[in-house]
């Protein structure tokens, strides 16, 4: 007995010793009290603190417009500004760009900010190691000047109408950081202060800012793996707000309590049924179009979103400029999706493979498809993948007949005017207005473009667009003035305020 | 160590997929999805692959995670300051519930809260870990407010009563599955001791039941006990990756199950690495505290080489 007694106590005083070894090796206390910071509930948590090398939307949402700024800003209600430029000017064949920058900006580590470090971070994106997704849209850059601190000249190969926009994506970090995924060494309102891998990033306001000065002290992102803890922190107090509420059922608890106030934004989110436009039976035209008018998109959003969400006609939401209602063109009428099936050449229908990610929505989604196709005669096997595999085996092998898919971005119709794109839908056309957009000489024009690349694709049903997502924003009612848009997973924290409980 | 190694090599490659993956994302083309692949090595051949992990390994180098680009042993350091005291936490509380209740079940085992012990801890074994995790934190974090549901402090044990409250309920989470099966074979040894002639003849000598009992049966009932202790102790260190989930704990488990849907290899490897190691040692131990307690073992292990 004495010896098992002892055996307890031993492991007892080794935790101690771990505990007491622990609070050494984590070092000093910072200063700042973090836990009177706003907190902010998300399930996203950055791999690593760079935007160019697969640190996931986390980081977008926690540091986008707080740590780090750009030449340009997507707001939350979609519109464009001038950041860190205070004016600029389009030479008339568009094809020069000069940018005069704010006065006054430095960076967290005191630097004051100069027109090479613009250069160097365009550069940072568009350089053969970058992994960034916006390395292709930075493509008609040809060159970069600085002719003094204060001025970068960016010169285009081809118009670009979008550059301010694509610029918004393009961090300015100072040009003698090191270990950029691990520190910072930005221009935001916010500096970074702690990161705890696993569980928090705290940022903490930056005195030396040279815009408008935060509303709080500072915020904790907080993380979370799962749904059900993060609804939970929200309940009991330990975060303020919640980024992105991801399913239903659990918006009931907060919807009719008076502590808490549910906000719904616009999303840019859309869940997509995708045919590899390339193979038979999806190369059909038809037959595509008979898929769009199978499905009874409206049940399957209240059956997964209730009274939220919104049904869409092509891949456009209603935030882009360039949105069209186009839900009529094939709107649910399973007859005529048995007739087009008909004179496509299968009376009997037929059965394709359905790969489908194995995260909400996609498996309930995919479940009502099968049974939804299954009244025109076609068989739908569900065949479940992690989306690491899907990378593999969809988006760079192209070896699917059909998936589903969620895309995130903003003004992402410009993936229908690739034809390498994993759908692999090529209408020259289509390809053609989405060049000349780009190429547009103003926005109205670029408008334009769009729009008809847009009716063109609902006309092809290039894929099944489902639904769009709601946006989500739950926070505690003595929060307020957190943007409730969250535009390419964006998150603003400057605004966000917190009066007494 | 080296077999368990090779099959966890070629069990990660199996799964589908790439670790270039979580690199890129929807919008990369060709070139930038080359240079991913070439970053992490995932182009070259398995066999080069599995060389050069073995000679890493060797140097005891673990490598850097290829997505965030740390070190995997600095990275697996700092989260075992979560996960270790979860583990010896729960494993203490566990102990602590199990020895009275199953000596008590076994003593008691005509009388009514016997039997209520033993059909409790058989309901805590079927149960699922997560599901007590989800119940704990409805009644002890929503509905009472007395603990935190989930999360670690951002100062880590630089806060320690913090900490320490973050840890309540995921301690009691496993302490409560771990009792459960603890008192399942504390009862069955207590029993075994109960029916033994060596008790008996204690009795005979004079000695009270109470008497008996503690010197000599506790002894001899630890004996088995204690080679399930070191097995229970290895099996919370696997459950905490489950709670750890449950709770939003930084610790090994959310490090595990992050780096096996990102395929990041380096990190998979060294947790799995890591936790191979400290099982075999608590074996080790268990084994090596076995011998302490019962001399028998002792004379068996000196007898033999001599």
């Amino acid at each position: 007995m004495f010896a098992f007694v002892g055996g307890a106590r031993r492991s007892l005083s080794a935790s101690l010793m771990l505990a007491a070894a622990t609070l050494a090796l984590i070092g000093a206390a910072p200063a700042w009290a973090s836990e009177a910071a706003v907190a902010i509930g998300s399930l996203y948590e950055p791999q690593n603190l760079d935007n160019t090398a697969g640190a996931g939307q986390g980081i977008n949402e926690a540091f986008n417009g707080n740590v780090y700024e750009a030449l340009f800003r997507l707001n939350d209600d979609g519109s464009v500004s001038p950041s860190l430029v205070k004016d600029y000017k389009v030479s008339d064949d568009g094809l020069t760009y000069t940018f005069t920058l704010q006065p006054g900006v430095a960076f967290h580590s005191g630097k004051p900010l100069t027109a090479a470090d613009v250069k160097w971070s365009i550069e940072h994106v568009t350089s053969a190691d970058s992994k960034s997704s916006r390395k292709n849209s930075l493509k008609p850059i040809a060159a970069i000047e600085t002719p003094d601190d204060a001025t970068v000249v960016v010169k285009l190969s081809s118009r670009s109408i979008s550059l301010p926009y694509n610029l918004s994506y393009v961090w300015v970090i100072n040009d003698q950081a090191t270990d950029l995924q691990s520190h910072e060494d930005g221009t935001g309102p916010y500096a970074l202060d702690s990161w705890q891998r696993g569980s928090a990033l705290a940022l903490k306001r930056f005195d030396k800012y040279w815009g408008a000065k935060p509303e709080n002290d500072g915020v904790v992102y907080k993380y979370f793996s799962e749904a059900t803890a993060l609804n939970n922190a929200l309940l009991t107090g330990a975060v303020d707000v919640i980024t992105s509420v991801q399913s239903p059922d659990s918006l009931a608890q907060f919807k009719d309590n008076a502590d808490f106030t549910v906000a719904e934004g616009k999303s840019t989110t859309k869940l997509i049924l995708a045919y590899n436009d390339r193979v038979a039976p999806f190369d059909n035209i038809k037959v595509r179009k008979a898929l769009a008018r199978a499905v009874d998109k409206a049940k399957l959003l209240s059956a997964v979103w209730g009274d939220y969400g919104t049904l869409i006609g092509s891949f456009v939401p209603p935030t882009d400029p360039w949105y069209v209602d186009l839900t009529k063109v094939d709107g649910y009428d399973p007859a005529s999706a048995k007739a087009l099936l008909k004179e496509a050449g299968y009376p009997d229908g037929f059965s394709f493979t359905l790969d489908t990610p194995n995260y909400d929505p996609h498996p309930l989604a995919a479940q009502f498809l099968q049974s939804e196709l299954a009244k025109v005669g076609v068989k739908v096997k569900i065949n479940v993948i992690t989306p690491n595999e899907w990378y593999t085996k969809i988006y760079k092998a192209h070896d699917f007949q059909a998936t589903l898919q969620e895309h995130v971005n903003h003004r992402d119709i410009v993936f229908y005017g690739n034809p390498d794109f994993y759908w692999g839908y090529n209408n020259p056309k289509v390809v053609d207005l989405i060049k000349q957009s780009e190429a547009a000489a103003s926005v109205d024009e670029q408008t334009a473009k769009l729009k008809e690349a847009n009716i063109q694709i609902a006309e092809d049903a290039a894929s099944n667009w489902l639904y769009l997502y709601p946006q989500i924003v739950v926070s505690k009612a003595s929060v307020s003035g957190y943007p409730v848009n969250g535009l390419n997973s964006q998150f603003f924290a400057f605004g966000i305020k917190k009066s007494a409980d | 160590m080296l077999i368990a190694i090779a099959v966890l090599f070629v069990l990660l490659r199996l799964l589908p997929g790439d670790p270039a993956n979580a690199l890129v994302s929807v919008g990369a083309d060709a070139a930038q999805i080359e240079a991913a692949r070439r970053q992490v090595g995932s182009d070259l051949p398995l066999a080069e692959q599995f060389v050069r992990f073995v000679a890493a390994l060797a140097r005891f180098d673990l490598g850097a995670s290829f997505v965030s680009g740390v070190p995997v042993i600095e990275e697996i350091g700092r989260r075992l300051t979560v996960t270790l005291p979860l583990t010896l936490l729960a494993f203490v509380s566990a102990i602590a519930l199990a020895l009275p209740l199953g000596i008590l079940a076994a003593v008691k085992r005509r009388r009514w809260y016997g039997g209520l012990i033993s059909i409790a801890s058989q309901l805590g074994i079927a149960v699922p870990v997560f599901w007590i995790g989800i119940l704990l934190v409805t009644l002890f974090a929503v509905q009472l407010r007395l603990v935190p549901s989930s999360g670690f402090p951002a100062r880590g044990w630089l806060d320690p009563l913090a900490a320490l409250r973050q840890l309540a309920l995921p301690v009691l989470t496993i302490a409560l599955v771990m009792a459960a099966s603890l008192i399942r074979y504390v009862r069955s040894a207590s029993l075994d001791v109960i029916g033994s002639d060596y008790l008996r003849t204690a009795r005979a000598l004079g000695s009270g039941y109470r008497e008996a009992l503690v010197r000599h049966g506790i002894r001899n009932g630890a004996v088995p006990v204690i080679s399930i202790l070191g097995i229970e102790l290895a099996s919370t260190l696997l459950g905490a990756v489950v709670v750890e989930r449950v709770f939003a704990l930084p610790g090994l488990g959310s490090m595990l199950l992050i780096g096996i849907e990102q395929r990041d290899y380096p990190n998979v490897q060294g947790v799995l690495f890591i936790s191979t190691l400290i099982v075999l040692l608590v074996g080790f131990a268990a084994d090596i505290a076995q011998r302490l307690v019962d001399p028998r073992l002792r004379d068996h292990a000196i007898g033999g080489r001599t």
